[in-house]
């Protein structure tokens, strides 16, 4: 069984101007120890459905349907102390800013023997020693006496890691990462990710980790989820997403990052999506990418609303027009 | 595509110099301590002799991580802080001891597009007005000659002239991000200094700006000081890269050697941090992480 499934998960806020779809029908499952990459735009859903799993999202958003089964329990069923037992002891999380995650009033330890005798009932001294064991985990030099710091006296990487330590700190056994190095510095960032890596192999812990940053989930993610305006559009192992992509909006996303190998990047131009993600609360009827693909020509595209479907084993596509059913070039190529 | 534009009026440099020569520049901030805080007790020394130079039409990509003073010396540049030491010529004049009115007449000339397309625009005026503002600002035109200004910039950048009498709320991130652009080319500027201007930006929308800057400086023969942490993004603006780190340019030259073949631990390092967009390289670019083990330690 896998280690979480999540089943047509739907997430609306309701705004003045009526409900924003924000997550609309998402539905994938993660293996045991497998690191699963969820990558989009802003606005795209993607940190939206890693709090509805967690039970996290605020009014005036609410789930308002689908399942996230975890460990034989749907989450979304959950409430207030059982859910509070599984967050933290069952499934860590961390967030992009650490500055804003750690309390700047208690000292390093304190945070992390919260936690520990919380979730895990252990004395002041156990904890205390606990806590050094796994600043040393998350690589943090000189941890015992570090753990008397206040966060102010860490770096931002530091910072991190000291999150990280807190969220693996019962085991879980699903790791819940948000943007973990959006904030850091391009060094300190593959410090991080690394640990995060060795991590998931030490622990056996899935870990689902959301970016915006393509070459993040490249070099961290063995599955790959690519989120468009509430939807999955696209669903594969890293390898085969990057190899042969499928949908018209990963294909051009790829096209638009900028690269640091390869020759005339200077005179080149980069592949441009034109227009913007759809508004949410209005969103196109069918196909969500319509307005934007290359490839939408006199078809359904505006009318009839694409399934995911398999279009090659582990390979999954919300798209009338993948890339490997695609024989000409695109309408108005660019 | 107006007057003001054709080129005429820019100011240009006397034989060989560069358009933008920078030497031995510094910018320490003072840091106040003691008793009743008024002593400096010592200097951040955000920029610590910095020395490049940008030839007319051509980008320089000032690339570095935060706190690596990379920003700092572009407003040193723009004069937007006053350099603690160091010369700073362009045009052929030295700005750093030029006079308060000597030095507007200059910064018709130099112009600068922000970081934060939301933070950079005022929500009261129109987009009209934005990107008219330097016209009104440098008394050039009337008002009549000031709105068919702007309706041309706004057309430059690729929107509609109607939408001059629009406020800035009325449009997204990138969209703002090209009236910022369209603001610093009223005044056909032959030197641009851009910082960050993508950060903020949503890769499809990143995309879009990067060619609109690239179009319009093959097409008014722009200069840009291109200041970014994003390695890739500059490599794709940069004809020569200065790597900064710690108020230092740590590397200089063209942008195809520094990248192919960079000499300076930190570089290299930095290089090897970028994550790739390729997951068949990840072994290999954790490999390679673990050479620059020593460099690449993370503050404590």
């Amino acid at each position: 069984m896998a280690l979480l499934e999540v089943e047509d998960l739907r997430t609306y806020f309701k705004t003045r101007e009526g409900e924003v779809r924000a997550v609309d029908g998402v539905s994938f499952s993660l293996e045991h120890s497998k690191m699963l990459g969820i990558v989009g735009e802003s606005g795209c859903g993607k940190s939206v459905t890693v709090l509805s799993i967690m039970g996290l999202v605020q009014t005036p958003g609410r789930v308002v349907g689908g399942s996230a089964v975890f460990q034989g329990r749907d989450l979304v069923k959950l409430k207030g102390r059982e859910l509070e037992d599984v967050r933290g002891h069952d499934i860590g999380m961390i967030f992009q800013d650490p500055m804003t995650s750690l309390n700047p009033t208690l000292t390093i330890g304190t945070q992390l023997t919260e936690t520990l005798r919380r979730h895990l009932g252990m004395n002041k001294d156990q904890a205390r020693k606990r806590a050094i064991e796994l600043l040393e985990e998350v690589h943090i030099p000189n941890a015992a006496r570090r753990l008397d710091d206040y966060p102010h006296r860490y770096s931002g990487g530091m910072r991190q890691r000291v999150m990280i330590a807190i969220a693996i700190s019962c085991n879980p056994k699903l790791l819940i990462a948000d943007e973990p190095t959006t904030a850091l510095d391009v060094t300190v960032q593959a410090g991080v990710l690394d640990l995060l890596h060795e991590l998931r192999s030490i622990h056996e812990m899935g870990v689902i980790i959301i970016t915006h940053d393509m070459g993040v989930v490249a070099e961290t993610a063995d599955d790959i989820i690519v989120m468009y305006a509430g939807q999955i559009v696209e669903q594969a192992t890293a390898l085969d997403l990057f190899d042969r992509p499928e949908h018209p909006y990963t294909e051009a996303l790829l096209e638009a990052l900028p690269q640091v190998e390869g020759e005339g990047i200077r005179e080149g131009r980069l592949r441009s999506i034109s227009g913007r993600p759809p508004d949410l609360l209005d969103p196109p009827p069918a196909c969500r990418f319509a307005p934007r693909c290359a490839y939408a020509g006199q078809d359904d595209c505006a009318t009839v609303p694409p399934d995911l479907r398999e279009i090659r084993p582990g390979h999954w596509v919300r798209s009338s027009h993948p890339t490997s059913e695609r024989a000409a070039a695109p309408v108005g190529a660019r | 595509m107006s007057e003001q534009m054709d080129g005429a009026s820019r100011a240009s440099t006397n034989g060989n110099e560069p358009l933008l020569v920078v030497k031995n520049l510094k910018k320490y901030f003072p840091i106040k301590g003691g008793a009743i805080l008024d002593r400096t007790v010592d200097y951040v020394k955000a920029v610590d002799d910095v020395s490049f130079t940008v030839r007319a039409g051509e980008t320089l990509g000032l690339v570095g991580e935060s706190g690596s003073g990379k920003t700092t010396t572009g407003y040193c540049v723009l004069q937007l802080l006053k350099p603690t030491e160091g010369s700073v010529r362009f045009a052929g004049k030295e700005l750093t001891t030029m006079s308060r009115g000597d030095m507007r007449a200059v910064r018709r000339d130099m112009q600068i597009v922000f970081q934060d397309p939301y933070a950079s625009l005022n929500p009261r005026m129109t987009v009209g007005d934005i990107v008219s503002e330097p016209l009104l600002v440098h008394k050039i035109g009337n008002r009549k000659s000031r709105r068919s200004s702007a309706e041309r910039l706004l057309e430059v950048v690729g929107f509609n002239p109607d939408f001059i009498n629009r406020y800035p709320h009325e449009f997204s991130g990138g969209q703002r991000q090209r009236i910022g652009i369209a603001r610093a080319l009223a005044l056909n500027p032959s030197l641009i200094v851009c910082d960050e201007p993508v950060s903020a930006l949503d890769i499809s929308i990143q995309a879009q700006i990067l060619n609109l800057l690239k179009d319009l400086q093959n097409e008014f023969g722009l200069a840009y000081l291109f200041v970014a942490h994003d390695l890739a993004v500059v490599r794709t603006m940069s004809d020569r890269i200065a790597v900064m780190n710690s108020g230092k340019i740590v590397e200089e030259g063209p942008a195809e050697r520094v990248y192919t073949n960079p000499t300076d631990p930190y570089t290299q390092a930095l290089l090897a941090a970028v994550p790739i967009p390729n997951p068949r390289r990840m072994q290999e670019r954790r490999a390679e992480r673990r050479k620059h083990k020593d460099v690449l330690a993370e503050p404590v």
